[in-house]
């Protein structure tokens, strides 16, 4: 930690960032070693695809005696869930809000399952993400277009611009501003979400994006936002928006 | 049960040289490290790994602690006959698993 500050004081952080320019766009694969992407390239090498295996089992397992499995309404992932996964965070009706993937996950658990929501990062819960984010691998990640979810959007955005923390950073000077450049030995990427969840070498574990998220909050020193937050969700949205085009990569290994 | 993932050709020529892939599901928690609360975790990680192939035991290896989570194992052998490969790993706390794959081999 001290490293990783002092390491922050030393970058010259312009006041005002503007976007990246989408001819200059780049995934967080681009930044890693040959390793690490070999890692990804290879599903018999990716630790992720345990994670898949087990989303798998969750989606074909009925939960309870009285209740559908995922299945038994979504029929097979690979054609009903096929690009779902890339056009996340979406509008929810229910709840007249931006919902993440796996808060979309959990709502079919809660109200078409009648079952307890998984916990926030919990073995099922990323599996089943893994595996329907593994649906929409190699196609472009779909931008928010509902306009329901313009205020979320925006929020997000703002968000992003917004210094945070001790340290007083806030999501655009690091990655829109000083991506490339190194920070206590790790490039900082341009945070491009396409990988989600992804199976990180430091963390020895999967995790979700809103993981990650907190993990940079963590970085500057201010108190993150807790699993499921609305704003981790417009943060996502966000996040969305800026990698429209890109290619879905889930699951995705980070070094 | 763990999760566990294994690559095998399904087939392959009699003598030819093949690549197996396996990864599992473990911890491989050190017995070093200590938790939030400043307690040390206990030690739980996979001590062995061998792979029998139609019951004659082709390749093994032992595994310690500076070994990642959900470790990677990839191995060569030879191709000489149709059957089954077996694949065991054993660990602290009891933790046994076997998994199979069938190959053929012309
Ligand atoms: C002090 C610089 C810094 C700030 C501020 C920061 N991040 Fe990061 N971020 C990083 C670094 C460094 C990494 C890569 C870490 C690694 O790979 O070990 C990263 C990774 C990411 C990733 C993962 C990209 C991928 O390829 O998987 C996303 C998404 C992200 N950050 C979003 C954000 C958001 C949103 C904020 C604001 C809430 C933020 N970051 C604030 C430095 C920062
Ligand atoms: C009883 C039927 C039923 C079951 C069981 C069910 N779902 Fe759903 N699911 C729906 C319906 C209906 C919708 C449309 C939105 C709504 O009305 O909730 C939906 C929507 C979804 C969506 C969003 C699709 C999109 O195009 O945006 C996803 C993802 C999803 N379900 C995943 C799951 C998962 C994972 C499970 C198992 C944990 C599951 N569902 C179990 C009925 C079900």
């Amino acid at each position: 930690m001290i490293r990783f500050i002092a390491i922050l004081l030393l970058l010259s952080l312009p006041a005002a960032a503007a976007d990246i320019p989408a001819s200059e766009r780049r995934s967080g694969y681009d930044f890693m070693s040959p390793a690490t992407q070999e890692m990804q390239r290879d599903d018999a090498l990716n630790p992720a695809m345990l994670w898949v295996a087990e989303g798998e089992a969750q989606w074909q397992e009925a939960p309870s005696s009285a209740a559908k499995p995922c299945a038994g309404c979504h029929g097979d992932a690979t054609a009903s869930m096929r690009g779902v996964a890339a056009g996340y965070p979406a509008f929810d009706e229910r709840t007249g809000k931006a919902i993440d993937l796996q808060q979309r996950i959990n709502a079919c658990r809660v109200t078409h399952q009648q079952q307890p929501a998984f916990a926030a990062e919990s073995r099922p819960l990323l599996g089943l993400a893994a595996y329907l984010g593994l649906q929409s691998r190699g196609l472009p990640v779909q931008a928010p277009d509902d306009p329901r979810l313009a205020p979320a959007l925006q929020r997000g955005e703002k968000l992003f611009h917004t210094a945070m923390g001790q340290l007083n950073f806030s999501c655009t000077q690091c990655h829109d501003a000083n991506w490339g450049k190194r920070l206590a030995g790790s490039p900082i990427p341009q945070a491009h979400a396409t990988g989600y969840p992804i199976y990180r070498l430091e963390w020895q574990d999967m995790g979700s994006l809103q993981r990650r998220l907190r993990n940079c909050m963590t970085g500057v020193r201010a108190e993150p936002f807790p699993y499921g937050a609305d704003e981790l969700v417009q943060l996502e949205l966000y996040l969305n928006s800026r990698s429209a085009g890109m290619t879905v990569e889930t699951p995705a290994v980070r070094p | 049960m763990a999760r566990a993932l294994i690559s095998v050709p399904k087939t392959a020529k009699k003598g030819d040289i093949i690549e197996i892939k396996t990864l599992i599901s473990h911890v491989m928690e050190t017995g070093y490290r200590p938790d939030a609360a400043g307690k040390v975790a206990p030690r739980d990680i996979l001590r062995r790994f061998t792979c029998r192939y139609n019951d004659e035991e082709v390749f093994s290896a032992e595994l310690w602690q500076a070994i990642a989570a959900n470790p990677f194992i990839s191995f060569t052998t030879v191709a000489t006959a149709s059957g089954t490969l077996s694949f065991t790993w054993t660990g602290d706390n009891g933790f046994s698993q076997t998994e199979t794959a069938a190959i053929t081999v012309t």
